[in-house]
Order: structure tokens, then C-alpha cells, then sequence
């Protein structure tokens, strides 16, 4: 008797709960408060921060927060706040956070993505909710190409970079070039379009897979189309024993690799093997970079500022700027990234119609592999 | 399908597949020591090797080796890194029995927990060397672990040089190296468990454990001496593998254990031999799939034949048996 | 320390059965008013604002993620669960690359139902269609069923045959296979690259849908949980129909199970169908909400994560498995700031579930009879392995 009593009060007081937390709503983050003040505001930056390619985004990371504290310092009355996402870099992981930077009306623009992949799943959400988006690192050419108009790069594409490459190779009248990529949307996207520039010149090329360790194959295909040039699409960890092992064989041509090696790692990750290696980058030299960044960067963190980070300060730095204009509105602010005119420290940032920026102002570097430092060799032709 | 470069350099093809196979092959040791006397895959051997590698790079930093020290140092550097390898390996996968197996074996756990327990060892001792160490002693000791999950160069030890050429196939001394110390650890350890007393008492816990008691066999003393073993060539591969691709990173266990134990299982696991034949069937045929589609089907290559081999000859090649006759 | 946790962890599993059998022993109608109640509050909780409660919400912390969205992906991997469940604890055939399925059913979907897979573009050119036809999401659905029970079959028909043990590396294989081919196969399934503009029940996403938008992530979840209610009901039924006896049957002895007129390999055959079939119907939901898919997101970890999910929570248990997948898939997300730990934390889960409680968190309590069993055996004859 008493047991059921209980029973039939345990349902009472379940189904009450539900009532009750049906109705005492708090439907959380959808709706922030708006930035205090007369300007000033909240940017969201998703990427990479952690997982297998970390080392690669957190640079940006890096130049963008100090791209805030700056003008936190510099503006006391214009608090500006940005919030990083982490996505890991998985596209399925980007997607909800996108939904939720969407939904939530406190932010009014968006530093990302920082891969390819993760900017592909989440632009059409970024651009129903008419946020700006600029990216510091993804570069496959198709992004700009889908008619989306709200996301915009501080970086040039692949399709800019495999043509200097291409231009390079011929002033170095490279005879027999061959093309070695990953795989990866990054790698074998950018050898892709260095194929389509390179005509007769292009020897052979090999696929290989992440994570490869021997490359014997790759190797004996390089020695019987007696390449004079390799070009390598891809990123540090399959390069450094691509050609360390390329120069144990005797291999004595030389070996070309897009920004995605531009890296630390790499010549030490090859520890000798990489030395001469070019690599190429659409990132000025620290000494070539405006202003003070690269100083402000090492005082920092303590290191160079490495890919990317001059991006990711550029990208913050464009949203930074429109809010000291006043804007405080995610339509304004669109418009303000769009018809945006100014040096920044990568490179001078003005975009065309499509998000890109402009092809006139993308600057690409040569480096040159010394020991364990990445040496600036030359400034490369776009075409 | 590039059948002129496969035909036109087969030879070159062979002999980069059998050094590629000899590490398989002594790799594979451990899984078939281990399945022999267990009957169970110890999925975490694969972070035994990858400890192994660790162990050797250690050294050679702790001595400050540089690329390509004189003959005399470089034998030295060598047998410190064999030795240091030897230790670490067979000390992990000696943890790992007495940390994760023993308990099962208690409680007489169907194989699959103990599959599934390897897994998580395995997952727990691959983030331990790329995120874990990094993070709180990576900055004191830059060159051994460096940023979180990061490739690692190693200096190089012995200069590759061709040193036998016949016709178009040239062979390298380091490929000398490899294949001839693989064959040699091979050798010896295929003597130690057929010749001798110790070997014989593994022998008899792979036919029968419960006869094997009876005759005063001491079983857990036989299973710490199987994962020790194993370790101990893994810890050879670590060593050659240093010296041949010269670098190392917390991931590089995975792919190169799933080969391995394909090695093993083509060769028919729990026999020795079988590792053998298995690791330079798997080495040639990967080359040679490599070569004739492109590098990046050499997985998918490697699996396909894992799976018709065990559909046509479930027990491997040679068939298992590390103990002869088993019921 | 370690008997610590074990006889707390003995209180809690006397506590949860107790409970269960109070449960069973309820009425009917209140039984059933419970079950109502709770299917309620699955369908209320990405609303979740109960104060007091607001903490379990993941955007409650500083770049936490879309509350709704980690719910779906909670609920994706639950089906996942249940679906491996099928093969691991009922069947007792451990699925290394269920990752496999999961990516077919995904690639089903976006291969046929975008317009920017190289496959509809292929189609429209060969018979001349609009360039914005594609094949409609309800179809792609059977489709992504049909494709995946094909490939359990395919995968199951060479390999069934096999050793528990060797079953397991063979499947590891595939599903590495599977996303393997899906890279290198650039010219069906463009790569690396990826395909976008991956359809939902309203077609391609577009700002424009009513239901199924690109910034409310409720409708997806409640799209997902609905589908994991009426699984969960139809592998119930299963379970307790003449294939799961047999599934049972097959699992504790085989040879046994021949003697008495159950064919293994039919039963282990379907088992693997079914199970794919689930996998595929999870991929094809999570493709469908991400409309973005690449080969790197069908990796052979997330296949080892699907493994701990059934283990950790309780293989042959649907309310231990579904726990498992909402822990591994929930933990990470809302504590973030350690989320770079998580697989380590994933793999010292494993370890520690396995050599303290191998029946799992949730256990099966036929399966934790037979461990016990086995334990009960081991001690009464000296250990033969």
C-alpha cells in the first residue's frame, strides 16, 4: 500500500518536473547581450587548435590574440573580445559550432576556417547568417568560386601559388619536374594546378599516402625520369623522410615545397636531408613584414611567428578595424570587410569580387632551406 | 599501370622490398611469439616498437651523435641504441603483460577483451609519447620530443652507399644491414626456441599449458619470457628503423603494426618462419603494387592480400605451429 | 585504491539492478507512462533551460559548442552503438572498421543526393538532365540501407569464416580500405576534396528550408533521436525473436549451436547486414546534417572510439551501449579545456573497463553470467588461455 504511494508520488513528481522545465525557459547562449559601449565587439576564431595539425593553425591562433591584445591596449574605452573554437580541424565538428556563432547575435565576425575542408562544410551557415568570414589559411581555389559572398581570404590561393611555382621552375629552366603529392585536399590540390602549368617540363609524378615512412617506390620512379626538380605537395611529416631518404639515394635534384612546409619541423624533422630545399609561401619575410609583428610576435610567444601567424593577425586586424570605424552590426561590418583598402602585414589587403585577394597584391616568397633555418631566397613573378 | 617500370627495375623492386619486409618480418615476431603460446593478438605491440624507436633516439641525443660519425662511433652508437631499444622494448611489453593481461588471464577472459584491452594500451601509450611527454617534459628535452604529436628527426648514422651493383639493381649498405641483421635475430631466436632448455619449455606451454604444468613447466615465467623476447626484436626493428628512415613519431606504431601482423598472419601466425616468409612476401608485394598503381594504394594493396590469402589458406602460408602438433 | 573502486563501483551495479527489477516490477500503464515520460524529456532536451541544470548544456562554457548539435552527434553515435551492439554483443564478432559502414551510407547519400558529386554530374550529362537535378534524399536513404547491407554482405561472405581474433584485423582492414579508396578515388568521389551541398529532407541546404535550416540545429537532433527510438524498438524486437536466440545461441557456442540446427554463418552473416545497415543509416544522417563530408572524417580511430563506446558501456546492453556513446561523445565536448586528452582518456577507459569489469558499465546480465562463469571455471582449473 505504502510502496505504491510512493510510486504513484515518484510519478507526480516526475511529470512536475517536466512541467516546470517546460515552463521556466532559459533557452542559454542563443541570445548574448549586444557589446556595451559606443564600438567594440566579439569575433569568433575557429580552427585547429588542438589534434595532429595543431602546429599549423596555432600561429594564426597566436597573431590574431595578439592582434586583440594590441587594440585592447591601444583602445581602453573599445573592449573587443574574441572567442576561439576549437574544431579539431573535422568538418563535422565545425559544422555545430558554426550553428552556434550563427545563433548567437553577441558575434560579428568570423576568423576561420583555418583548413579547407571545415570552411566548405560551414560557409553556407556563416553567410545565412550574414556573418563575414575571413579565412587566414584555406586556400583550395574552388572556395571562392561557389558564389558565396560572405567569405572572404587574407591569404592567396592555390591556384596563385602553383603559378609562381610554375613561373619560378621556368626561370630556373627546370627541364624535367616531378610532381609528388599527398593526397590531402591541400597538397593535391596545389599540385594539381602546378600540373596544368607546367606542360612539357613535367617528368612524372607519384601519389603517396599520410603517415608513409619508405618511399623506395617514389624514389626509383624519381631516378628514371631523371628529374632535375621535385616538387613536393603536401606537409611536414611525409616530406622530411620523402627527402631525406630522396638524398640518401643520391638524388641530387632539387626539391620545391609549397608554404604547407614551411615549418620549423621540416628541416629539422629531416635533420640534414632538407638542406638547399625551396619552399615557397605567400607570406612576406619578418624584416619584409610591416611594422613591428614579428617582433611583438617573438616578445610574445617566444618564437618566430611561423605559418600563418601574419594571416591571422591580418584577419583579426580587418575586424579590428571596423569596429574602431563604428560599425556594430553584422550587415555593416560585411560591408566594411568588402569595400576594405589597407596595408596589412602579410600583404596589401583589398578583395575582388569573389573574396579573394586581390591577385595583384598577393606576394609570394621564395625560402631557402640553411641548416635549420628558413632563409628568405627571393621574391617570386606570380606569372 | 606502369608494367615498364615494374619489369624494367624488377630487380631494384626486390631488393627494396625484401629490406622493407625484413622489419616487418621482425616485428611480426612479437605478435607470433605471443599468439603462439596465448592464442591472442597483442594488439599493443606495435607501441612496443614505437617505445623502441624512442629509446634509440634518446640515446643518440643524450650523446650528441651529428650526421655521419666516423666507422668506430657509429658501430658504438649502433650497439648503445640496440641495447637501449632491447631494454625499453622488452621492458614495455613486459608491463604491458603484467599490467594488462595478467589480470585477464586470472579471470580466464574471452580473447576479444583482451584484444579490446590491447587497443586501449595501445591508444594510452601512443598519446603518452605524442601529447602527454611533450607537454610536460618536451621543453626541457626539444630534440627527442618537440611539439605535441610531431615528427622527430634522427641523425644519420651510416652514410647510404651503393655497395653491390648488378646490372640496373643497386644495393645499399644499409639495405645489407637490414636485411642481414634481420635474418640474424631471426636465426637466433628460431635456435633459442627449438635448441634450447628455455625454448623447449616455451614449446611445451604452446602444445599443451596444462601438460606443460604437469612436467613442472613454470607457465608465467614462459609468458614473461615470450613478451620479453618479442620485445627485444621489436626493439632490433627500432633500431634498424632508425638507422634506415631516421626519424620517429608517437603514430608511426599503427600502420606499421597492422602490417606487421599481417606479415604474421600471411606467413601463418605462431610460426616463426612463417613471420619471415610473411614479413618479404608482404615487403614485395607492396613494393611492387606500389610501383605498378601508385604509392598511395600500398595500403589498400597490403589488406586485399591479407584477406584473399585467409580466405584461400586460413592458417597462412606455412600454416601455424610454434609448437608442432597442436590439437 | 583499486578495491576502493571496486566496491564502489559494486554498490552502484546492485543499486542499477535494483532499481531494474523495481522497475519490471511496476504495472503495466505505469511502466509504460515512465517510458513516455522519458521519450518526452529525449525530445525536450535540446531546449534544456531547467535551472540547475543548465551547466550539462555544452555552450554553457566559453567556446563550448552548439548544445543541439552535440546532441545529435550524441544521438548519431548512439545509433552507431546500437548497430555495432548487433554485432558485438549479440553476435560476438568484433567489427574493427565499422567505420566502413558508417562512410558507405554516408557516401551514399552525398554521392547521389548532391549536384556537386562527380556521380550526379555524371548521370545529368548522360541523360541530360537540369544541372540542379539530383536523387532525393528519401531515395538516397534506401539507397544508403540497400548499399551498406551489400557491403556487411560482401565484407561478411570472405570473412565470417574467420577466427574471432583474425575477424577483427581483417575488418580494421576494410574500413581502412573503405576510406582509402574514398581518397584515392578522385574522380567518383572527388578526394580529399570533399562534396558539399549534401542534401536533407528539404532538399540541399539552403538558407531558405523551413525546417531543416542551416543555423537551428533542434530539427536534425530531433530528426536523429526519432530514428534512434523506432531502432531501438525494431532491434528489441529482434533481439528477442528467433534471430536474436540464434545471434545468442551462435555467440556462446558455436559448435554447439551447429549440433542443434543453427547455422553460424547464416546467423553471423545477417548479423553483419543488420549491423552494417544501422552503420549506414547513422553515416547517412550525419552527412546529411554536416552536408560536407571529406575521407579524413571515416579514420580508423573513430572505428577504435565505436568499439569503446559498446565496451565501456556494456556490449549486449542497448541502455549500456546508448550510455557509452552519450559519455565519449558528450565528456569531450563539455569539458573542452582537457579535449586534447581525450583519446588518452579514451584508452585508459578501455583499459581500466576491461580488466575491472569486462561485462561494462551497463553489463548485459546474460553476459555477466558467462563471464563469471568463465572467471568461476579459471579458478577451478588452472588457467589454460
Amino acid at each position: 500500500m505504502r510502496r505504491s504511494y510512493v510510486r504513484a508520488l515518484g510519478t507526480v513528481a516526475l511529470a512536475a518536473t517536466l512541467v516546470v522545465a517546460a515552463g521556466c525557459q532559459d533557452s542559454g547562449g542563443g541570445d548574448g547581450g549586444t557589446a556595451s559601449g559606443d564600438c567594440g565587439g566579439k569575433i569568433a576564431i575557429f580552427g585547429a587548435f588542438t589534434g595532429d595539425n595543431a602546429g599549423l593553425v596555432i600561429p594564426s591562433l597566436n597573431g590574431a590574440k595578439l592582434a586583440v591584445k594590441q587594440f585592447n591596449e591601444a583602445n581602453p574605452n573599445c573592449k573587443v573580445e574574441m572567442q576561439p573554437f576549437d574544431t579539431q580541424g573535422d568538418p563535422a565538428v565545425a559544422t555545430p559550432f558554426a550553428n552556434q556563432i550563427a545563433g548567437d547575435k553577441s558575434f560579428l565576425g568570423v576568423i576561420g576556417g583555418h583548413f579547407s575542408g571545415e570552411s566548405d562544410a560551414t560557409m553556407p551557415i556563416y553567410q545565412a547568417a550574414g556573418l563575414a568570414m575571413i579565412s587566414p589559411s584555406a586556400t583550395r581555389t574552388d572556395l571562392t568560386q561557389k558564389g558565396n559572398t560572405s567569405f572572404y581570404r587574407v591569404v592567396g590561393n592555390d591556384g596563385t601559388q602553383a603559378g609562381a611555382v610554375a613561373t619560378y621552375l621556368k626561370a630556373q629552366n627546370a627541364a624535367k619536374v616531378f610532381m609528388i603529392d599527398d593526397g590531402s585536399a591541400y597538397g593535391a590540390g596545389i599540385t594539381a594546378e602546378l600540373g596544368k602549368n607546367l606542360g612539357a617540363s613535367l617528368a612524372g609524378k607519384d601519389k603517396i599516402q599520410e603517415k608513409q615512412a619508405q618511399f623506395d617506390a617514389t624514389i626509383s620512379k624519381i631516378k628514371s625520369a631523371q628529374a632535375d626538380f621535385v616538387f613536393y605537395g603536401g606537409y611536414t611529416r611525409e616530406a622530411a623522410p620523402l627527402v631525406k631518404q630522396m638524398r640518401a639515394a643520391g638524388i641530387q635534384a632539387k626539391f620545391v615545397g609549397p608554404d604547407g612546409l614551411y615549418d620549423p619541423a621540416f628541416p629539422k624533422g629531416a635533420s640534414g636531408g632538407a638542406e638547399g630545399a625551396i619552399i615557397t609561401c605567400p607570406c612576406l619575410p619578418a624584416d619584409k613584414a610591416g611594422g613591428t609583428f614579428s617582433a611583438d610576435y617573438q616578445k610574445e610567444y617566444g618564437i618566430a611567428p611561423g605559418s600563418y601567424g601574419a594571416e591571422g593577425f591580418d584577419g583579426a586586424k580587418v575586424f579590428l578595424d571596423a569596429f574602431k570605424d563604428g560599425k556594430k552590426t553584422r550587415p555593416d561590418i560585411l560591408a566594411y570587410v568588402k569595400s576594405y583598402d589597407k596595408q596589412g602585414v602579410s600583404k596589401y589587403i583589398k578583395f575582388d569580387a569573389k573574396g579573394d585577394v586581390d591577385p595583384s597584391k598577393v606576394v609570394i616568397w621564395a625560402y631557402q632551406i640553411k641548416g635549420e633555418a628558413i632563409e628568405p631566397l627571393q621574391e617570386l613573378k606570380l606569372s | 599501370m606502369h608494367f615498364d617500370e615494374l619489369i624494367g627495375h624488377l630487380g631494384q623492386h626486390t631488393v627494396d622490398g625484401l629490406s622493407k619486409g625484413a622489419i616487418y618480418a621482425l616485428i611480426a615476431l612479437g605478435y607470433t611469439l605471443v599468439y603462439g603460446v596465448l592464442r591472442l593478438i597483442n594488439f599493443a605491440h606495435s607501441e612496443v616498437f614505437m617505445v623502441g624507436t624512442f629509446a634509440v633516439l634518446g640515446v643518440w641525443t643524450a650523446f650528441g651523435v651529428q650526421n655521419n660519425p666516423p666507422v668506430g662511433q657509429a658501430v658504438l652508437f649502433l650497439v648503445l641504441g640496440l641495447v637501449a631499444a632491447a631494454v625499453a622494448s622488452g621492458g614495455t611489453a613486459l608491463a604491458i603483460e603484467r599490467i594488462a593481461y595478467r589480470p585477464l588471464r586470472r579471470k580466464n577472459a574471452p580473447p576479444l577483451i583482451f584484444l579490446i584491452t590491447a587497443i586501449g594500451l595501445s591508444l594510452v601509450l601512443v598519446e603518452v609519447f605524442g601529447l602527454l611527454l611533450p607537454d610536460t617534459v618536451g621543453g626541457a628535452l626539444p630534440d627527442l620530443f618537440g611539439r605535441p604529436r610531431q615528427i622527430v628527426g634522427m641523425p644519420t648514422i651510416i652514410k647510404q652507399e651503393t655497395v653491390i651493383q648488378i646490372g640496373n639493381t643497386g644495393i645499399t649498405n644499409i639495405q645489407v644491414i637490414v636485411f642481414a641483421s634481420a635474418v640474424v635475430m631471426m636465426a637466433i631466436l628460431d635456435w633459442f626456441i627449438n635448441r634450447t632448455r628455455y625454448g623447449r619449455g616455451v614449446r611445451a606451454v604452446a602444445q599443451n599449458p596444462e601438460t606443460a604444468a604437469l612436467m613442472g613447466v613454470n607457465q608465467e615465467r614462459v609468458i614473461m619470457l615470450i613478451f620479453v623476447l618479442g620485445g627485444i626484436m621489436a626493439g632490433a626493428a627500432a633500431l634498424l628503423w632508425s638507422m634506415r628512415f631516421g626519424f620517429t613519431q608517437n603514430s608511426i606504431g599503427f600502420v606499421l603494426g597492422l602490417k606487421a601482423f599481417t606479415a604474421a598472419v600471411l606467413g601463418g601466425i605462431g610460426n616463426l618462419r612463417g613471420a619471415l616468409v610473411g614479413g618479404l612476401f608482404l615487403g614485395l608485394v607492396e613494393v611492387y603494387g606500389a610501383t605498378l598503381f601508385a604509392s598511395n594504394w600500398e595500403d589498400v594493396i597490403a589488406f586485399v592480400v591479407l584477406i584473399v590469402v585467409l580466405m584461400f589458406r586460413p592458417t597462412g602460408l606455412l600454416g601455424e605451429s610454434l609448437g608442432r602438433a597442436r590439437a | 585504491m583499486i578495491d576502493k573502486i571496486r566496491t564502489a563501483d559494486r554498490r552502484r551495479l546492485s543499486l542499477l539492478t535494483s532499481v531494474g527489477d523495481r522497475f519490471r516490477a511496476l504495472p503495466k500503464w505505469q511502466q509504460a507512462a515512465a517510458f513516455l515520460a522519458f521519450v518526452a524529456f529525449l525530445y525536450y532536451l535540446p531546449l534544456l533551460g531547467v535551472p540547475g541544470l543548465t551547466w550539462l548544456r555544452t555552450d554553457s562554457i566559453a567556446g563550448g559548442n552548439n548544445w543541439a548539435g552535440v546532441l545529435f552527434v550524441c544521438a548519431i553515435y548512439v545509433l552507431v552503438a546500437i548497430g555495432l551492439n548487433v554485432v558485438v554483443g549479440l553476435a560476438g564478432l568484433l567489427d574493427l572498421g565499422y567505420i566502413g559502414f558508417f562512410a558507405v551510407g554516408a557516401y551514399s547519400v552525398a554521392l547521389f543526393g548532391s549536384v556537386n558529386s562527380p556521380v550526379v554530374k555524371w548521370i545529368q550529362q548522360k541523360f541530360d538532365l537540369p544541372p540542379t537535378w539530383a536523387v532525393t534524399w528519401a531515395i538516397c536513404l534506401l539507397l544508403a540501407i540497400v548499399l551498406t547491407m551489400i557491403f556487411g554482405v560482401l565484407l561478411g561472405w570472405p570473412t565470417l569464416r574467420l577466427r574471432g581474433d583474425y575477424l577483427a584485423i581483417v575488418t580494421l582492414g576494410f574500413g581502412e580500405i573503405i576510406r582509402i579508396v574514398a581518397r584515392n578515388a578522385t574522380s567518383i568521389t572527388n578526394g580529399n576534396q570533399g562534396i558539399s551541398a549534401i542534401p536533407g529532407p528539404e532538399g540541399a541546404p539552403s538558407a531558405d528550408n523551413e525546417v531543416f535550416g542551416l543555423i537551428d540545429a533542434k530539427p536534425w537532433y530531433w530528426l536523429a533521436i526519432t530514428a534512434v527510438l523506432l531502432m531501438v524498438f525494431a532491434v528489441r524486437r529482434l533481439e528477442h525473436s528467433r534471430v536474436g536466440r540464434a545471434w545468442l545461441a551462435v555467440r556462446e557456442d558455436e559448435d554447439a549451436a551447429a549440433v542443434m540446427g543453427v547455422y553460424p554463418f547464416k546467423f553471423k552473416l545477417w548479423a553483419f547486414a543488420i549491423g552494417a545497415a544501422l552503420g549506414g543509416l547513422s553515416g547517412f544522417l550525419f552527412a546529411s546534417r554536416n552536408a560536407f563530408i571529406d575521407p579524413t572524417q571515416f579514420n580508423a580511430n573513430l572505428s577504435i572510439l565505436f568499439v569503446a563506446m559498446v565496451v565501456v558501456g556494456g556490449s549486449g546492453n542497448m541502455i549500456g551501449v546508448s550510455l557509452g556513446a552519450v559519455l565519449l561523445a558528450y565528456l569531450p565536448e563539455r569539458f573542452r579545456e582537457v579535449a586534447d586528452y581525450r583519446w588518452l582518456a579514451f584508452g585508459l577507459a578501455m583499459v581500466l573497463v576491461m580488466i575491472l569489469r569486462p561485462q561494462g558499465l551497463v553489463p548485459s546480465r546474460r553476459r555477466a553470467r558467462e563471464l563469471s562463469d568463465r572467471a568461476a571455471e579459471a579458478e577451478e582449473v588452472p588457467a589454460r588461455v
